[in-house]
């Protein structure tokens, strides 16, 4: 509940008792888009200035703060509401304990909550206005844990018809709690006279609980079509005697609006829910509401411009349509509306042209310096979110936020610093901006003296994206945070900066770098006051070290914390000092020989067990026990072990062959695309959360979905695959799956089946599982004996078995799969595409329980659906490599073609195409297209299901609104290389 | 406030004015409850819908408030009658005397009805609805398919009625008045 309150102190005459005042205490209550006088609540009372004898005269506020004892409120309410006649202010008072209650979540089991609910329901014997709005109040929280509600219909039907105004709102929102299936045909009539009233009030509550009937009877509420269509495009004010119903509103009514046009937004709301199926009725919609003085309201222009974000997310040929009106919303009397198309036109920004985007720029230019703050920073987030992708788009509003580095909102000067460092970062490509980085880490460096850590925590992490984005200005980077890992700070920030220069070891290809963060490191454990951090770096030392052109530097680092440090530090001395020793060999071995064994007389038996093992593997070459070359993958080993926990039958030790291992390499893979999909979403976790709408019907092509990029989810997810499938007796035999697509919808969305299919291949034993998921949106008709007839163009595809669904109810998803056996990598064809055709018998369903009649023989059918295609991706996984140039070179077989891609306009749009298409790594930054360019080079990076390494150069360019392709593909073998050209199209 | 005791107050005190006399009007669906209801409130003929739980008015009658109220008589409200029984002073049971088929119904719902606890001290009062229409039951009639006369230690009495003529209503309650005055002194 949101309230406004007002109030005013006047002074009257001085009285005997000194000094009296008088306050005045307005309490609104925000309800269907304005506020309206919260009548129960009015506190007007002649005070003398003293709070204590205020409290006192208080009737709704107990002293302590204290909720009231339930026992004792519900034993009083029925003894209060069971008088007769009942005392109004009484209950009164009561009903707003109970409420208070409520509204702190208390519940009360159903037999009390009925028995309350009758109690009340004899209340509507009492005529008083406040009483009966109370009643209402309760009620409607009531409804939910109670039975038998329907007893008050016939009582709120009545009050809606011929009640007093102060309460038809309240009654019209109960009744919607209260009606159910058997009686919401009774009030029809009732609500579409309450939804065309000329009360504001009256028709937005009953265009809300229309809404809220939806899910019960929606049938019902179709028929409220033309009145709410009646209702949005008309002029509803409120009367002017409105406020003067109630005494305590005198006559200080004058400055209230005449309108809000609030009902517009519900009346919006509505005709959407009715419509969303409906693709055709909608667009009418959005066309008849968009001539911009038909909605007069902000909220419900914000949701007309979401309303048509979700169209354009289905149906993207629909832009030419729509951006016209969404552009107008550019230059708008509110900032809301202003913000809104901005973010949405973001978003689809590969829908427009360049100078259209520009438009939107000069909006957010102009909202950057505007005095509402959280305007100026839902403004700086856009341009911040675009500096992610395009920071050239935004280099011209730079000397804005340079200004806005020293707003006094420190969230948005922490935005404008990490846009600017993202604006620069692309200024300097063409290297005049070299001086614009040096100018802003010198503004910020003074500024990071002023700011809290978590601020300064975000622009640490904005550095070192910068860094990895650019990874030739990293120099200066890295010595920003090296100075600030030198000063004073918490553990909390010291690990962040610690964390940003151990991801730039990994992820820059730049040997100058890496050593440069090493040396840095190692003069900072030599001053922390951090085990913890201390014993990460030795770790990476350890690591890293050994394969640097000065390991002694290192070692002697290391040796330092041997002699100086506490015993955990030392014993992870001995182990980096181990890894050293097997990696160098020779001297370099000898020498930590000597210096292990000293150790070996060492105080702490921790360091000396470590000293004697790592002595022990070097001398017998156990490399393979010092470095970890791979890592099993725990989110597979959980299952296992839990699954074998389960079995509790331990005739056979656990095998950890069946786990799979990740190597180094594909770790790297993980977390490089973690970081990036970081980066990407920083701050902007709601616009991915939209698009995650779908959940595990992660789209293809047709969505937009970047969550497929995530190696992580998708390897969770080929576990959940494999697991389900193994479980099926039929595939039982396959063997180990190998991978496993995304879910590519084979229908629209809105269809009346919805099918979505997922190819799970199993390379060993050379079969394909088609895993197709149907929804039957219908909800009247049970479907039995689906299958799905698939059809492969290519004959070395032979169909083994179907496994049918025999049974799918309305609102259900079930599961059809269809087995191939498939060819080899070495065999003519690889690729290939099925035709699908759903088949099924329909059967009505007949009575509400969702029954059908057991004699209906009902009738067949076959639909066609949507054609799925076997690519490349199917038989690859991206792969992270720091150095492409270098590995693309080493592969022995090319094959190369020059491709017209087909449905594609911009090089951004290719570029999201061939990352679908091949599901291989992009690497050095390359899926981010300049975007004034014309020609772009991708690299790409995978491994491929039989093992070998696959690269690609993909040269693009566009002109006259194509764009062609010149592929080279390497691999280790040459017919892997011809199945990524060949499935480039 | 309370403080005073005006004589206004003893004096309607003493002859009922500010006691509220509790009645309630049951009787299967459409026998005329509402209509006689707001027959009675306003004094005209109120187009109804059947009731879905109850409806409830306070009016004045012969220096009385009477607070009555009218409960839905469909099978699926029949089971919440025995929610307001409390502090019931008299029960009004309506009929409608052309319905033959269901008269046996509406005798066993008003049997069941006059067993409960809370209602042994309350006066009972019949209407015999519907008398303008053809073929209407008498009220000797309803009363004997009713089995009225077997009631004991209860005041009670029916009356022939027409709430759209606006017949016997006010006999009706002229009766049950009183009776309950009488009580009350
Ligand atoms: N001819 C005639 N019709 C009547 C009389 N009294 C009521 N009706 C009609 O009977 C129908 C039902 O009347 P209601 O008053 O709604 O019946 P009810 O007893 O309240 O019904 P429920 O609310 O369902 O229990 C209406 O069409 C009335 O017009 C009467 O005295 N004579
Ligand atoms: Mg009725």
């Amino acid at each position: 509940m949101i309230l406004r309150i007002t109030y005013y102190i006047s002074n009257t005459n001085q009285s005997a008792g000194g000094k009296t005042k008088k306050l005045h205490v307005r309490i609104y209550e925000y309800q269907s888009g304005f506020y309206k006088h919260l009548s129960i609540v009015h506190i007007s009372s002649v005070l003398r200035m003293s709070a204590q004898l205020y409290k006192k005269n208080d009737a709704y506020s107990t002293s302590s703060g204290q909720l009231p004892d339930k026992m004792t409120i519900f034993q009083e309410c029925l003894q209060q509401f069971n008088l007769s006649p009942v005392n109004a202010k009484k209950c009164r008072q009561l009903l707003a304990k109970l409420l208070r209650l409520l509204y702190h979540g208390e519940k009360f089991p159903s037999s009390e909550s009925t028995t309350l609910f009758f109690s009340i329901s004899k209340l509507f014997q009492h005529k008083d206005l406040s009483l009966r709005q109370m009643v209402y109040l309760t009620i409607k929280e009531l409804s939910a844990t109670s039975q038998d509600i329907l007893m008050v219909t016939s009582s709120i039907m009545k009050d809606i018809q011929g009640g007093d105004l102060i309460y038809k709102p309240n009654a019209i929102r109960t009744l919607a709690n209260v009606l159910d299936a058997s009686t919401v045909s009774a009030s029809e009539r009732l609500f579409k006279n309450c939804l065309v009233d000329r009360n504001p009030i009256v028709s937005s509550a009953a265009l809300i609980s229309s809404y809220k009937l939806l899910p019960i009877a929606k049938d019902v509420v179709k028929r409220f079509t033309n009145e709410t269509l009646e209702t949005i495009q008309s002029l509803k004010q409120f009367p002017s005697n409105q406020f003067q119903l109630h005494e305590y509103y005198g006559s200080a009514t004058t400055n209230l609006p005449s309108t809000s046009y609030m009902y517009q937004y519900h009346a919006l709301g509505l005709l959407y829910h009715l419509r969303n199926h409906d693709k055709m009725a909608l667009m009418k919609l959005i066309t008849s509401l968009s001539d911009g003085s038909s909605l007069k309201n902000s909220l419900s222009i914000i949701q007309l411009i979401r309303y048509i974000n979700k169209i354009l997310s289905d149906d993207k040929s629909l832009i030419t349509h729509l951006f016209p009106i969404l552009s107008g919303f550019l230059k708008h009397k509110s900032d809301m509306v202003e913000i809104e198309a901005c973010k949405t036109l973001i978003d689809l920004q590969h829908l427009i042209n360049e100078s259209d985007f520009m438009n939107i720029i000069t909006t957010l230019q102009k909202l950057l310096s505007v005095p509402r703050t959280s305007t100026r920073f839902a403004a700086i987030r856009l341009i911040n979110k675009i500096s992610i992708k395009n920071p050239e788009k935004i280099i011209v509003v730079n000397l804005e936020l340079e200004s806005l580095i020293n707003d006094s909102n420190r969230s948005i000067s922490t935005l404008a610093i990490t846009t600017l460092l993202k604006t620069m970062g692309a200024g300097t490509i063409n290297d005049t901006g070299g001086e614009g980085v040096d100018r802003l880490i010198g503004k910020m460096t003074s500024l990071m003296d002023e700011i809290t850590e978590d601020f300064k925590i975000v622009i640490i992490e904005a550095i070192e994206n910068l860094a990895l984005k650019f990874p030739s200005k990293h120099k200066r980077l890295v010595s920003f945070l090296t100075d600030l890992l030198r000063d004073e700070g918490s553990l909390e920030l010291k690990s962040t900066i610690v964390d940003a220069l151990f991801d730039l070891i990994k992820f820059l290809p730049d040997e100058g770098a890496k050593k440069l963060i090493l040396m840095n490191l190692c003069e900072f454990i030599e001053d922390c006051e951090f085990t913890e951090l201390s014993v990460r770096i030795l770790h990476l030392l350890g690591d890293e070290g050994p394969n640097t052109s000065n390991p002694s530097y290192y070692i002697r680092h290391i040796y330092n914390r041997l002699v100086l440090e506490n015993s955990i530090i030392r014993s992870s001395a001995v182990i980096a000092l181990a890894k050293f020793a097997i990696v160098c060999g020779g001297d370099v071995s000898k020498n930590i020989e000597v210096l292990l064994n000293r150790c070996l007389n060492d105080v702490d038996d921790e360091v000396r067990d470590r000293a004697s093992v790592s002595l022990n593997f070097i001398h017998n070459s156990r490399k393979d026990l010092i470095i970890n070359e791979f890592q099993y993958d725990l989110g597979a080993l959980e299952g296992k072990l839990t699954h074998y926990l389960n079995e509790a039958a331990f005739d056979n030790s656990f095998d950890i062959n069946e786990v799979g291992v990740i190597s180094s390499e594909e770790l790297k893979s993980i977390d490089y695309n973690r970081k990036l999909t970081k980066l990407d979403s920083t701050s902007f976790a709601e616009s991915s959360a939209n698009e995650r709408d779908a959940e595990d019907l992660t789209t293809n092509g047709k969505g937009g979905d970047d969550s497929n990029n995530d190696v992580a989810n998708a390897l969770l997810k080929q576990q959940e695959y494999a697991q389900q499938l193994s479980a099926i007796p039929e595939f039982e035999s396959y063997g180990k799956l190998s991978s496993s697509s995304p879910a590519s919808y084979l229908t629209e969305k809105e269809n009346e089946f919805v099918v979505t299919a997922v190819k799970h291949f199993f390379i060993e034993s050379q079969k394909l599982v088609v895993q197709y998921n149907i929804t039957n949106t219908l909800n009247h008709l049970v479907i039995q004996d689906v299958s799905v007839i698939a059809q492969p163009d290519n004959e070395l595809y032979t169909e083994d078995l179907i496994i049918s669904l025999e049974n799918l109810q309305p609102e259900q998803t079930g599961t059809v799969y269809v087995s191939f056996s498939t060819p080899n990598i070495d065999d003519e064809e690889l690729l290939v595409a099925f035709g699908n055709t759903l088949s099924y018998t329909n059967k009505e369903i007949i009575d509400e329980k969702g029954n059908i009649d057991e004699t209906d023989e009902g009738w067949s059918e076959e639909y066609q659906i949507e054609d799925l295609e076997v690519l490349a991706g199917d038989f690859v996984h991206p792969l992270y490599n720091s150095n492409f140039t270098a590995v693309y070179e080493q592969l022995s077989f090319e094959e190369s073609a020059v491709v017209s891609l087909k449905n594609t306009k911009t090089l951004e749009i290719g570029v999201e195409k061939l990352l679908k298409q091949l599901n291989m790594m992009p690497l050095d930054g390359s899926e981010y297209v300049p975007s004034d360019s014309t020609s772009h080079t991708l690299k790409l990076f995978g491994k491929d299901v039989w093992g070998t390494k696959v690269g690609a150069l993909v040269k693009l360019a566009s002109a006259g609104g194509k764009v062609v392709a010149k592929v080279s593909v390497k691999s280790e073998n040459d017919k892997v290389a011809k199945l990524v050209a060949e499935s480039i199209n | 406030m309370g403080q005073v005791i005006s004589f206004a107050n003893i004096f309607g005190k003493l002859w009922g004015v500010n006691k509220e006399v509790r009645i309630l009007i049951l009787g299967l669906d459409g026998a005329g409850k509402t209509t006689i209801l707001y027959r009675l409130q306003m004094g005209e003929v109120v187009t109804t819908k059947p009731t879905i739980g109850f409806n409830v008015e306070t009016l004045k009658y012969k220096n009385l408030t009477l607070n009555i109220w009218d409960l839905g008589g469909q099978t699926s409200i029949r089971p919440y009658w025995r929610c307001y029984y409390s502090n019931t002073a008299a029960v009004i049971f309506v009929v409608d005397s052309t319905d033959k088929d269901r008269i046996d119904v509406a005798c066993k719902e008003l049997h069941l009805m006059l067993k409960e606890e809370e209602l042994t001290e309350s006066t009972l009062l019949v209407f015999a609805n519907k008398q303008d229409q053809p073929g209407a039951m008498s009220a000797a009639e309803v009363s004997q398919a009713l089995s009225l006369t077997e009631l004991k230690d209860r005041s009670w009495s029916i009356v022939a009625s027409s709430a759209i003529k606006g017949e016997g209503l006010t006999e009706g309650l002229d009766w049950l008045m009183d009776v309950i005055k009488e009580e009350q002194l």
